[in-house]
C-alpha cells in the first residue's frame, strides 16, 4: 500500500472509529463501571458488586416504574400503529390526488420540525384545567366545572407521546406500503379474494417490515423519554428515564442510575434485535 | 359456438378530452385465442382490464357467458389474468401462489396442493413447488403466473403483454408453448400485445386497435393480405406506400401507372394511396418483363442473414423497400450495389388501394 493511500484509509476509517470510541463506547464503559460501584455519601466509591442491580429487582418501586414504562411505551406504540396504519394505507392506496397526498404526508411530518419541548407543552395547554379541552366541554355543557382528570396521569402521557412519536410510525409503514406493487392486490382480487381478504393475505404480510420498524422506533423513543413525564405525567406518569435523571441529579446516586441505564439499554437492544429479525424474515420471505 | 365474451359499445373516458377506449363492440367465441394488437396508448390494455373488472367502462356493457358483468368486481368474475410482470406473491412459495385462488373455490388444503402440483406439471415446473418466486428466472415466473391463472379453470384467461419481459429467444419458445397450452386446456384466451409477430403467430383472431377504436378485426392472414386501412397495413408487416390518382382500370403514380385488382369505387382522378409489401415486390432480371414494372435505382442494401432488404428509389424520388431471400447461388460479391439501375414489379393482386392521401 502506498503512503497517501494508507493515510486516506486511516482518515476515512479512523475518524468514525474514533468518534464511536470516544462518544459511545467510552461513555457506555463508564456507565457500566459505575453500575458496580457503591454509594458513599456524598459521592461513590469503586467496587465490583451487584447490589445496585439487586436493588432494582427487589425494590418494588423500581420494578413498578419499569413495568409502567413498558406498559406506556407499548400503549403508545399500539395506539400509534392503530392511527398510523389506516392513515398510511389511505395515503398509498386511496388518495389519488397528488397534492392532497403531499400535504397530508407533510402534515404528519411537519411537527418533527417543531421543538420537541413545544410539542409536549401543547398538550399541557390542551389537557390542563384551564385548557382547551376543559373550556370546550364546559361551553358545550357536558361538564360544569373544569376537570383535572385529563392532565398529570398515564392517559396524558400516552396521548402526548403518541402525538410526538407518531411520525416515526407513519414513515416506515408508508414506505413499506408504497413498495408493494399495485398489481399484487389486483392479482389477489383476480384470484377471488374480497378486498378485506386481500388486505389480510397480501397487504398486511408485506407491510410487516414497516410495522416492525415503526413499532421499534415509537417504543424505544417512548421508553427513553423523560420530558413528557415531567410536563404532563405527574407522579402517576413517572417513567424510567425520569428516575434515571433524578438518580444522577437530586438523588445523587450515580451507581444506581447507571445500573438502571444498563437495564434500559439491554431492553432496548433486545427489542431492536427482535425487530431486525422480523424485518429480515419478512424481506427474505422465509417462514 | 357461443360467444363467451360480448362487449357492447364499451367506452372509457378519463375526462372529457382523454378517451381511453371509444365505443368498442367485440364478441369472442368460446375457446378462441383473440389478440388485441396496437401501439401503446391505443386502449388495448384498458379494454383487457375492463374485461377483468379492474376498471369500469364509462359506457357500454360487458357480458360473460351471457351474463352482464359490467359492474361485477374482479373477485366475482370467472376470468383470470396473467399480469405483465406476473404479480406473483413474494411472501409465498410457488405452490402457495398457485393454490391461492383455489381456497375461494372451496378446495381443501390437500386438494389445492394437488391441483397446484398438476398445474405446475403442465408448465414443466413440477420441481419448483416449494421455491419462492424470487428464486426463479423470468421465464419460470411467467409459467408460474400462467399456472396460477389456469388452475382455476376460468371461462376466459386474460394475458397482458405476457411475453414482453422475456428475452427474444425465450419469447419465441413461450409463444409456441402458450399456443399449445391454449389447445390443451381449451379455455378462451384474450391477449394484449404490441408485437405484431406475436399476434400473428399465436392467435386465431387479431383485433387491431387504433386510438381507442377497433381498426380491423380478423384472422391473421386476412389482416395481412387485406388490411382495411393504411394504419393496419403499416402496423402489421411493412408496407410501401405511394401517392396516386385513380386512372382508367388502375392508378397513376408519379413513377408510372399501376394495374390493380382491388375494386376501386372512386371517380377518375380521385386521390388514392397504394400500398404493397416489400416481400411481394420483385427486382426483375435483366430483359425480364412483367406487369406493373417501374424503373428504379438501388439506394441501399441491408443484409440480414435470411435475405436482403433493398431500398430502391423510383423515378420521382420515392423510396420503396424490396425484400428478397438470398439465393444460395448468390455470392457475396453479387449483392446488388447502390446506384445500379433496376426495374421493380408488383403483381396487380398484391396492391392495396386506400382512398385519399395518406401520411405515414
Amino acid at each position: 500500500m502506498s503512503g497517501p493511500r494508507s493515510l486516506s484509509t486511516v482518515l476515512i476509517l479512523g475518524i468514525p472509529i474514533l468518534w464511536v470510541v470516544v462518544f459511545m463506547l467510552l461513555p457506555y464503559g463508564i456507565i457500566v463501571t459505575y453500575s458496580f460501584w457503591v454509594k458513599a455519601y456524598p459521592t461513590f466509591k469503586p467496587a465490583f458488586q451487584f447490589g445496585n442491580y439487586l436493588t432494582l429487582v427487589t425494590d418494588p418501586q423500581y420494578v413498578q416504574v419499569l413495568l409502567r414504562t413498558l406498559k406506556i411505551s407499548a400503549l403508545v406504540s399500539v395506539l400509534s400503529l392503530l392511527l398510523a396504519y389506516p392513515f398510511a394505507w389511505w395515503l398509498v392506496f386511496r388518495c389519488h390526488n397528488q397534492s392532497l397526498k403531499t400535504w397530508a404526508y407533510m402534515a404528519v411530518i411537519a411537527p418533527l420540525w417543531v421543538s420537541y419541548l413545544l410539542r409536549a407543552y401543547i398538550w399541557k395547554t390542551i389537557l390542563g384545567t384551564e385548557g382547551i379541552l376543559n373550556s370546550f366541554l364546559m361551553s358545550t355543557g357536558i361538564i360544569s366545572e373544569p376537570s383535572s382528570l385529563f392532565l398529570y396521569n398515564q392517559f396524558a402521557m400516552v396521548v402526548t407521546l403518541t402525538y410526538i412519536f407518531i411520525p416515526f410510525m407513519v414513515m416506515p409503514i408508508y414506505t413499506a406500503l408504497e413498495r408493494i406493487p399495485a398489481n399484487l392486490s389486483e392479482a389477489s382480487s383476480d384470484l377471488g379474494m374480497a378486498p378485506w381478504q386481500t388486505f389480510l393475505k397480501v397487504t398486511l404480510p408485506l407491510s410487516t417490515p414497516g410495522i416492525a420498524a415503526g413499532f421499534t422506533l415509537t417504543f424505544c423513543l417512548s421508553f427513553g423519554d423523560f420530558i413528557a413525564p415531567f410536563l404532563v405525567g405527574g407522579p402517576d406518569g413517572n417513567l424510567i428515564a425520569s428516575v434515571i435523571q433524578s438518580q444522577f441529579g437530586s438523588a445523587l446516586n450515580w451507581p444506581l442510575g447507571s445500573a438502571l441505564s444498563i437495564v434500559m439499554l439491554v431492553i432496548v437492544l433486545a427489542i431492536v434485535s427482535l425487530s431486525d429479525r422480523i424485518e429480515a424474515r419478512a424481506n427474505t420471505g422465509a417462514h | 359456438m357461443a360467444a363467451i365474451i360480448e362487449l357492447q359499445g364499451i367506452s372509457k373516458h378519463y375526462s372529457r378530452t382523454i378517451i381511453g377506449v371509444d365505443n368498442v363492440s367485440l364478441s369472442v367465441e368460446d375457446g378462441e385465442f383473440v389478440t388485441l394488437l396496437g401501439p401503446s396508448g391505443c386502449g388495448k390494455s384498458t379494454l383487457l382490464r375492463m374485461i377483468g373488472g379492474f376498471e369500469a367502462p364509462t359506457h357500454g356493457k360487458i357480458r360473460l357467458a351471457g351474463q352482464d358483468v359490467t359492474h361485477v368486481p374482479p373477485y366475482r368474475r370467472d376470468v383470470n389474468m396473467v399480469f405483465q410482470d406476473y404479480a406473483l406473491f413474494p411472501h409465498m412459495t410457488v405452490g402457495e401462489n398457485i393454490a391461492y385462488g383455489l381456497k375461494m373455490l372451496g378446495k381443501g388444503r390437500d386438494e389445492a396442493r394437488r391441483m397446484a402440483a398438476e398445474a405446475l406439471e403442465m408448465v414443466g415446473l413440477a420441481d419448483k413447488i416449494d421455491q419462492r418466486p424470487m428464486q426463479l428466472s423470468g421465464g419460470q415466473r411467467q409459467r408460474v403466473a400462467l399456472a396460477r391463472a389456469i388452475v382455476r379453470r376460468p371461462k376466459v384467461l386474460l394475458l397482458d403483454e405476457p411475453l414482453s419481459a422475456l428475452d427474444a429467444r425465450l419469447r419465441d419458445q413461450m409463444r409456441i408453448e402458450m399456443k399449445h397450452l391454449h389447445e390443451k386446456v381449451g379455455i378462451t384466451f384474450i391477449m394484449v400485445t404490441h408485437d405484431q409477430e406475436e399476434a400473428l403467430t399465436m392467435s386465431d383472431r387479431v383485433v387491431v386497435m387504433e386510438k381507442g377504436r377497433v381498426a380491423q378485426d380478423g384472422r391473421p392472414q386476412d389482416l395481412y393480405d387485406h388490411p382495411a386501412s393504411p394504419y393496419v397495413a403499416n402496423f402489421i408487416g411493412t408496407t410501401n406506400f405511394l401517392a396516386a390518382r385513380r386512372s382508367g382500370a388502375g392508378v397513376a403514380t408519379a413513377a408510372g401507372p399501376l394495374q390493380v385488382e382491388e375494386a376501386v369505387d372512386m371517380p377518375d382522378g380521385a386521390e388514392v394511396t397504394v400500398g404493397f409489401r416489400p416481400e411481394k415486390t420483385r427486382i426483375l432480371a435483366p430483359g425480364e418483363t412483367a406487369a406493373n414494372a417501374l424503373p428504379a435505382r438501388i439506394a441501399e442494401v441491408i443484409y440480414y442473414g435470411l435475405g436482403l432488404r433493398i431500398t430502391v428509389e423510383l423515378a420521382d424520388g420515392a423510396q420503396v423497400h424490396v425484400d428478397t431471400l438470398l439465393p444460395d447461388t448468390l455470392a457475396r460479391s453479387d449483392v446488388p450495389r447502390p446506384g445500379t439501375p433496376v426495374t421493380i414489379a408488383v403483381e396487380p393482386h398484391n396492391i392495396f388501394v386506400f382512398p385519399g392521401k395518406v401520411v405515414v
